[in-house]
């Protein structure tokens, strides 16, 4: 070997490899073109599915308009679509963060119930306490338990390699039914009532209407700073913190994170009670900021759409927002189009479905619109 | 059958991964195609099987242009592929996985599996191939799983039959049964394009050989009048030292010792049999062995990564027998492991993650719970200049790089920090020969600076060349030790060593 390259090359070529690539066109096609299309794809199915079931154009078209007005079109809808947002987001955030790691959780929905359940417990049962500290508190108490019972199904994992998918489906069933006998416990039953429901979250445990200044109707709360706050930490614990690393490299190859000796236990544990905290947060904003107390299946099967929302988010934390806040925008517009077009909420299911189904099935998409893409061009093989 | 390629040029967006190749595949003959990873090798060849269509120059099969459109074009005009890794379906039988997708079928489209086993066994016979034809895939060596996809594309009445790295996966009681195919194949016929990047063997059993680089045909030439460096000068373009410069090992105190280290597979069978080594500072161990004779769970049990089922294993006096991987790594030991993809690195990690894979933790790469990411990301740039990484950036996924690359991105990791005690597992697998030569610099670099380092690898030049000591493994025991100070050690004793009393046998 000749002697080495001078300090002053070395240092040149140290500042060309480390020169920031811009995200390549592939990356925005798969992150933006294609859940856009998708959307598209799945409204147009959406009013083909309608002409299937002999509803008139103009009604079709009623409805369309009924789903804009109702998620953007006004103030109100705009609080809606982000009230409805708030718990998907959050227990999407839960799920990418699993998937990240590796781990199929299905048991949002379980976890939801458990940690909403404990939140709306925690409020009526320290009642007394100032706001400051009781809604903390609270919020807290609800993440606690859902990460809890979330790290049932990790620890199962970890110990006798029992599937995610199967506990956490299980965990989900013994959550529905261990929801209905709790709240017909006198400790948290409401007084005077013989059907299950639970006692008031009070005042002070509540997440206050941040826009009731301008309109008492209008429902957002401020679990919309918790949703934010949930977004920034989980982008901070996947991509900056060291955690987060070790979770990553289990989830693309277990095999290598064995090698640099992460525990694997350990990371499974840790990573499904992260995505069970996050879940159980959504319940306690829920409950805390929506609902006001616990009812039977309250949860309404926001852990089922979250799945949906991590999938569609491409478990990034910022594709988890805008796909949440566009579920949302679902759920908000499609009760709309249910008042004044008189069409069936259910086929904002049926649309729902769709769009995972095209994200899910990039080439599909790629396929209807051939010109929203680039050819694909393979890399240089390597022998 | 003769194939022609004349002008043939493809390019991917601004890479030209071939440029104006001229190529002439003739019947009864074997020619040698040398080039090193990225040389544009499985380009040319997925244009001749139809899987790309060339931007310019054209294809000519007995002096007539072709067009291929399809990846079924090329096996249907007789030019057939046996990929490095198989394609075979592990649970069907032999005759079933050769006639898959072509099966010959009786009345009402039933399946004729008689019919199939006879066109195999004919085949069979006729190339002397000797696979058993209703053996499930799964039961069967590597070796034996390799003649199936060459009866897959005979069946398919190839008369062109392009080998991609064929004896990468072989024992070497198998690379000379399988010289053996490709002479039966040859002698009735049939024309073979061998795809490698080992010298000698392309030497041995090539016609002609070209080499490619850089997408050009860099060199051509008649077997019998190149030698290995004229071929390794063509691949990489300057000339190539095969032998690593090294003084005398200067061995010092004991870093690793191994007592009677016994470890068991799942079924309670031994897969080391009371192992005991030495590895001091300053000197180069080898652990030569026909791949699957314990070397595997040696490095294991080293690294911590099984458990031993008895035994003793201390690290510079310490006893590490329980110890996990990460306290044996913060010790000081670096492991380069046998397969990069499996376990030594994350594809779609970029570059800096993968400098700091198992390390990332430490506390110059740490700002609290966080990873000090612009530090990282100048420690890998550091790492990609002092090892000569080829990529464009620290931020690409380490996925995309060549394997010599990647390899070179595993060892920088490994041996860019203090270390005592380096564990290099078939540390030049799959790497092509510029970057073979600077791995093997600095791994006596390593032990010049005072570590122990153990190198466990089937290939035999590579444990003579490094080693000042070989062990030799056989059925999970070590059944030899020679001194190799100055490559004193015989090569031939060493060979018999690994050959165990299966010596002679077929595999």
């Amino acid at each position: 070997m000749s002697s080495g390259p001078d300090l002053k090359e070395v240092n040149e070529r140290m500042r060309g490899l480390m020169a920031r690539t811009t995200h390549g066109r592939d990356d925005f096609e798969d992150l933006v073109i294609v859940p856009l299309f998708a959307v598209v794809v799945a409204l147009i199915f959406g009013a083909l599915i309608m002409l299937a079931t002999a509803v008139d154009l103009p009604t079709i078209g009623r409805s369309f308009v009924a789903l804009a007005v109702g998620s953007v079109g006004s103030l109100s809808a705009w609080s809606e679509t982000l009230t409805a947002s708030i718990p998907l987001v959050l227990a999407g955030l839960g799920l990418g963060l699993g998937f990240r790691a590796g781990l199929f959780n299905i048991g949002a929905e379980g976890q939801l119930l458990m940690g909403g359940l404990a939140a709306v417990v925690a409020g009526f049962t320290l009642a007394g306490l100032p706001w400051i500290i009781h809604l903390p508190l609270t919020l807290l108490i609800g993440a606690l338990v859902g990460a809890l019972y979330a790290a049932i199904a990790g620890f199962l994992k970890a110990t006798t390699g029992a599937h995610e998918v199967i506990s956490t489906i299980m965990l989900n069933l013994i959550s529905y039914r261990l929801l209905d006998w709790l709240l017909r416990q006198p400790f948290i039953q409401r007084e005077g009532r013989s059907d299950p429901i639970s006692k008031d979250v009070p005042p002070s445990a509540e997440l206050p209407r941040i826009l009731d200044f301008i309109d008492v109707n209008l429902r957002l709360h401020a679990g919309i700073f918790v949703m934010l706050a949930a977004v920034a930490f989980v982008y901070w614990m996947l991509f900056r913190s060291k955690i987060g690393f070790a979770f990553r490299a289990s989830g693309e190859n277990p095999d290598a994170a064995n090698y640099a000796g992460m525990n694997a236990a350990f990371i499974i544990v840790l990573a499904m009670g992260t995505a069970g905290a996050l879940a159980g947060l959504a319940g306690a904003t829920q409950v805390t900021g929506v609902l006001g107390r616990a009812s039977p299946g309250f949860s309404a099967g926001i852990g089922f759409d979250a799945i949906a929302v991590a999938l569609l988010g491409r478990s990034h934390p910022v594709g988890i927002l805008f796909a949440g806040i566009l579920f949302g925008a679902l759920e908000a517009g499609g009760r709309q189009m249910q008042v004044s077009a008189g069409v069936s909420i259910d086929l904002i299911g049926i649309i729902q479905a769709l769009i995972i189904i095209f994200i899910a099935a990039p080439l599909l998409v790629r396929a209807i619109f051939p010109w929203g893409f680039r050819k694909r061009t393979k890399r240089v093989g390597d022998a | 059958m003769d194939v022609e390629l004349r002008g043939l040029t493809k390019r991917f967006g601004p890479v030209v991964a071939n440029d104006n190749v001229n190529l002439h595949i003739r019947a009864g003959e074997v020619l040698g195609l040398l080039g090193e990873n990225g040389a544009g090798k499985s380009t040319m060849m997925n244009m001749l099987s139809g899987l790309y269509t060339p931007d310019e120059g054209e294809i000519l099969i007995d002096g007539k242009p072709v067009k291929f459109e399809g990846p079924g074009d090329g096996i249907a005009a007789g030019i057939g592929m046996v990929h490095q890794h198989f394609m075979l379906v592990p649970v069907m039988t032999v005759a079933e996985n050769v006639v898959l997708g072509v099966e010959p079928t009786g009345k009402f489209g039933y399946l004729d599996i008689k019919k199939a086993r006879r066109q195999v066994e004919e085949i069979n016979e006729k190339y002397r191939l000797h696979v058993p034809p209703d053996e499930l895939i799964e039961e069967l060596p590597v070796g034996i799983q390799q003649r199936v996809e060459i009866l897959k594309v005979l069946f398919r009445s190839a008369d062109v039959l392009i080998l991609d790295e064929p004896t990468a996966v072989l024992t070497p009681q198998e690379v000379r049964e399988f010289f053996g195919i490709v002479d039966t194949l040859k002698k009735a016929g049939k024309a073979i394009v061998f795809i490698t990047h080992k010298l000698h063997e392309v030497l041995e059993i090539s016609d002609r050989i070209s080499v490619l680089r850089q997408g050009r045909i860099t060199g051509e030439g008649d077997p019998k009048t190149l030698t290995e460096s004229d071929l390794a000068e063509m691949m990489v373009g300057r000339p190539v030292s095969f032998t690593t410069a090294k003084g005398d090992a200067k061995p010092g105190r004991t870093m690793l010792e191994l007592h009677d280290v016994t470890m068991l597979d799942e079924n309670d069978d031994k897969v080391l049999d009371r192992v005991s080594m030495t590895v001091r500072s300053g000197e180069v161990v080898g652990v030569a062995g026909v791949q699957g004779n314990g070397q595997t769970e040696l490095v294991e049990a080293i690294t911590g990564l099984e458990r031993v089922a008895s035994g003793k294993i201390d690290f510079d006096g310490t006893d590490i027998t329980y110890a996990r991987v990460r306290e044996r790594h913060k010790m000081g030991m670096a492991h380069i492991p046998e397969d990069r993809h499996k376990s030594g690195m994350v594809d779609s990690f970029s570059v800096a993650e993968n400098m700091v894979l198992n390390n990332y933790y430490a506390p110059e790469y740490s700002k609290g719970w966080a990873i000090d990411w612009p530090k990282v990301h100048e420690t890998a740039a550091k790492y990609c200049v002092e090892f000569d990484v080829r990529t464009p950036s620290v931020f690409l996924p380490g996925g995309a790089l060549s394997g010599g690359n990647q390899q070179k991105m595993v060892v920088a990791r490994e041996l860019e920090r203090q270390t005592k005690l380096v564990i290099a597992s078939q540390p030049t697998r799959g790497v092509d020969v510029g970057s073979i030569e600077y791995i093997h610099e600095r791994l006596i670099a390593s032990r010049d600076e005072g570590d122990g380092v153990l190198i466990v690898s089937s290939e035999l030049d590579e444990i003579m060349g490094l080693s000042d000591r070989i062990y030799v493994m056989y059925d999970g025991r070590i059944v030899a030790e020679f001194d190799n100070t100055g490559g004193k050690a015989d090569r031939n004793a060493v060979g018999l060593a690994m050959a165990g009393s299966f010596e002679g046998e077929a595999a």
